[in-house]
């Protein structure tokens, strides 16, 4: 009896423990992300927001221009690669090397990947720091995830889509295009919505890469100007490189402030991302429940 | 070529392995133009596997080996011809509807695009004419441009059927077409089944064997990867030669 | 025919496309890979250190300069930094994660889908550096003040920074494995009149115990690849820690900061990159250790073991 008892009461206690747990944690972060938007904010001037060296527009353009680079080149290759694996990889040695370099990928640190794309890009090439390089690093770092998604949205289709179309004279190719990849968009796009997301955020990978400074003239549009902002060949500095250079060479008097400003940025990116994702796969599932 | 005989598929000793399993052994059946022939048997039997033959469905089965020959029109099927454009001429209808996650419209226009096929007014015309043929037009004409996944089994089934004849094919394949609907849509496309007999060679597996009464002229029956007995339906039905096939029909086992 | 002759052009086109976008993945990692051990390895052939030098000495003064060898590239400072700050990251993370699976999978399972999964989901999304930030400005003020330092930066601020890092990380992967769970095994458990703790501690995770552990070591993994948010929160010293609260250096956090300031090929470049090579190696071990353990539960759950 003694022995219930004891149960019981140990139930209870380790039960009211995991609901502390879990409420730390729920209050932590939405302490944590209103403290760093707020503070991020309210240390802010209205010369911040503008395209100059005290702003940090140019940082904000830099780093949505760079994950669009990183995302023209790792999408249509990580699609592709998710596709061979799923449609047209036959069993063995090939197919298993892939997906272990796949894994690799996904686990190499991303200042490794940085030190490399230092390397490979501007070493090697003889540039200097530029935006195209830092796009390529991230596009490394995007691929895995890029490649996995796909993978596992083309998996998961039915095969009674593949056999409905072989069954009416399509090819693998025409049923690949025609129909797999359209079916399963809404996935392939949330994985690429989480590359981008993580390119955002991404500073390590570009610290040798795209440089740390920016300096853009807008009225300048010849693309081969360094200071034209379309110029993928120009030094551009991205919002968390910003936050970085701050700590380590905090040039301007009030370079904490514009930190603070810039997480706040790149935390309302992640939530509108994480938003966006939400939005989209509950589009998914509202369709699939539809379907029957 | 072949117009000459009546004879669309003549299936000689026709043996299927997947891997190491024998799944069909020695079929020979001759196939006519024009008439439903259904196949019957216990499932496990063969009757899905020979059917996915005639279209070569089954060359996407990993592991699987076909001998002896099906002649298509005396055209060797697995030696003769591609598999791509044999499916073209051999249409399938599947046990589950599968209309593609797209609209009413884009499900039929599938296999003519495909084709090559662009020209709207072209379309427009194929989609109109297949859904028609599969008496489904009256019901879907105002919804065209909405989502297949939104209709019911049944208009899936029939959709899916018409979705098949846009292709202009020859032989229609059905592989147990009903077996997930209720009564009345099953109804609906028994009437279908039989008539577009008209234009079509059809061969419809099916595990009812009142269906098989009610819509074939010619019957097959299946078991352990044999064809056990193949002849009129109405006299296989009423004097079986085969004890075997005779224990299944008066439901002794199956 | 002339049409369908363009049909299998296109056809054989794009499954060559295709397989290429395959072979390409192998490719980048080779070419990864060969760099790293072609600049990693120079230091021990081209500078003549010993490789028992670089993991065990405690002494790292390179030369910046292209020839000899009579700097020193011990690394063990470093190697220690990472390992003690990863380890205690881990330590405090683990328990917290795996109260926080349990609270979404066993007690509350229809808020832990509705609230906190997607809560942690943000978590995991958070860029590191803004984690970074927000230590160097919060956490290592309030270090300095609570524990009475004269400076807040230390091993200790390290691993809570990356702690909070790994946190979702660790969570999301234990919530799935407990997820998979099978609920006849607590149908089981219940029948014999055990309480939720009882099944939790007793059935629940024990046979959740290899995808924790997956999740255990992708977390470690995250904690050693992370350079800056390390970086801002430790310090920059360079002589083992004397205790959780004196500062130090990581593997990582060295390479961030002095990589800049090295001209390649030099001694001190080159020892840069044969961190860099230890930090890859490292990665390789984890999935190793990965594919080791599920395959370990896997033979488990079939009984064979």
């Amino acid at each position: 009896m003694e022995k219930i008892k004891q149960a019981k009461l140990e139930d209870k206690i380790m039960t009211i423990v995991f609901y502390i747990v879990a409420g730390f944690f729920l209050i932590l972060l939405l302490v944590f992300a209103s403290y760093v938007i707020i503070k991020g904010f309210s240390g802010a001037t209205s010369q911040m927001f503008t395209f100059t060296s005290k702003g940090v527009l140019n940082q904000l353009f830099n780093t949505i221009y760079l994950v669009l680079l990183s995302l023209l080149l790792s999408c249509p290759l990580g699609i592709g690669a998710g596709i061979y694996l799923a449609e047209y990889a036959k069993r063995g040695k090939l197919t298993e090397t892939i997906q272990i370099c796949i894994e690799t990928l996904s686990s190499l640190p991303s200042i490794v990947v940085g030190l490399f794309g230092y390397l490979a890009f501007i070493l090697m090439t003889g540039m200097k720091w530029n935006l195209f390089a830092g796009a390529l690093a991230v596009s490394i770092l995007c691929l895995p995830l890029i490649t996995t998604t796909t993978f596992d949205a083309v998996r998961a289709l039915p095969d009674y889509y593949r056999y409905g179309s072989m069954g009416l004279g399509a090819t693998k190719w025409q049923t690949t295009y025609h129909v797999l990849i359209p079916s399963c968009m809404p996935r392939i796009v949330t994985g690429i919505i989480l590359a981008a997301g993580r390119g955002f955020g991404e500073a390590a990978a570009l610290l040798y890469t795209s440089g740390m400074s920016t300096d853009i003239n807008w009225s300048n549009w010849n693309i081969t100007s360094p200071l034209c902002p379309l110029n993928p060949f120009r030094p551009g500095e991205t919002l968390s490189l910003h936050i970085w250079a701050s700590f380590t060479e905090a040039t301007a008097a009030n370079a904490k402030d514009i930190a603070n400003l810039s997480s706040a940025i790149l935390m309302i990116l992640v939530l509108m991302f994480n938003i966006t994702v939400r939005i989209i796969s509950k589009r998914i599932d509202e369709r699939a429940g539809g379907g029957k | 070529m072949g117009d000459t005989s009546n004879i669309k598929f003549k299936i000689q000793d026709l043996n299927l392995f997947y891997n190491s399993f024998q799944a069909l052994k020695s079929v020979n059946i001759e196939i006519e133009k024009n008439e439903i022939t259904s196949l019957i048997g216990p499932s496990g039997c063969g009757k899905s596997t020979f059917l996915k033959t005639l279209n070569r469905m089954n060359d996407l089965v990993e592991g699987t080996k076909v001998e002896g020959s099906i002649l298509m029109d005396g055209i060797d099927l697995y030696r003769e011809m591609d598999a791509i454009l044999l499916r073209r001429r051999v249409g399938m209808v599947f046990q589950q509807p599968n209309p593609f996650p797209k609209s009413v419209y884009d499900n039929v226009a599938y296999g003519p695009r495909i084709q090559g096929i662009k020209k709207k007014i072209e379309l427009d015309d194929i989609v109109e004419r297949s859904l028609k043929q599969a008496a489904i037009w009256d019901e879907l004409k105002d919804r065209l441009y909405k989502s297949a996944l939104g209709l019911s089994g049944g208009q899936q089934q029939r959709l899916c059927i018409a979705r098949t004849l846009a292709v202009k094919p020859e032989v229609i394949l059905m592989d147990e077409p009903t077996s997930a609907l209720d009564p009345i849509s099953t109804t609906k496309i028994e009437d279908l089944i039989i008539k577009l007999k008209e234009h079509y060679t059809i061969i419809i597996v099916t595990h009812n064997m009142q269906q098989a009464a009610r819509v074939s002229d010619k019957t097959a029956f299946f078991l352990l990867g044999e064809a056990v007995e193949f002849g009129v339906t109405k006299e296989l039905f009423s004097m079986p030669r085969d004890k075997r096939t005779e224990d299944y029909i008066t439901g002794r086992f199956g | 025919m002339q049409l369908q002759k363009g049909m299998f052009r296109k056809e054989y086109f794009w499954k060559w496309l295709i397989s290429v976008c395959g072979i390409i993945m192998i490719v980048i990692t080779i070419v990864i890979g060969a760099f790293l051990i072609y600049k990693g390895s120079y230091t021990f052939t081209g500078f003549g250190h010993s490789i028992g030098e670089f993991l065990f000495s405690a002494k790292f003064s390179p030369n910046d300069s292209y020839s000899g060898s009579n700097g020193s590239v011990g690394a063990a400072v470093f190697i220690v930094g990472s390992v003690l700050t990863c380890g205690l990251a881990l330590l405090i993370s683990t328990p917290f994660s795996l109260a926080a699976a349990i609270f979404m999978t066993e007690i509350s399972p229809k808020f832990g889908n509705k609230f906190f999964q997607p809560a942690v989901e943000i978590f995991v999304g958070i860029p590191s550096i803004v984690y970074g930030w927000t230590g160097l400005t919060v956490l290592v003020p309030a270090v300095r003040d609570v524990f009475n330092l004269p400076y807040g930066n230390s091993v200790f601020t390290a691993a809570l920074v990356l702690a909070l890092m790994i946190f979702p990380s660790i969570t999301s992967v234990a919530t799935d494995a407990i997820r998979g769970v099978p609920s006849s095994y607590r149908d089981a458990a219940y029948g014999m009149g055990s309480t939720r703790w009882q099944i939790i501690k007793n059935v629940v995770l024990p046979a959740a115990s290899s995808g924790i552990m997956t999740g255990i070591i992708l977390g470690l993994a995250r904690a050693f690849g992370e350079a800056l948010a390390v970086a801002m929160v430790i310090g920059k010293t360079r002589v083992f820690p004397k205790n959780i609260f004196s500062s130090t250096s990581t593997l990582t956090s060295v390479i961030a900061s002095n990589m800049g300031n090295t001209f390649d090929g030099t001694e001190y470049n080159s020892a840069l990159w044969s961190m860099a090579l230890l930090l890859f190696i490292i990665s390789l071990l984890f999935i190793f250790l990965i594919h080791f353990i599920s395959a370990k539960g896997e033979k488990k759950a079939n009984g064979k073991d």
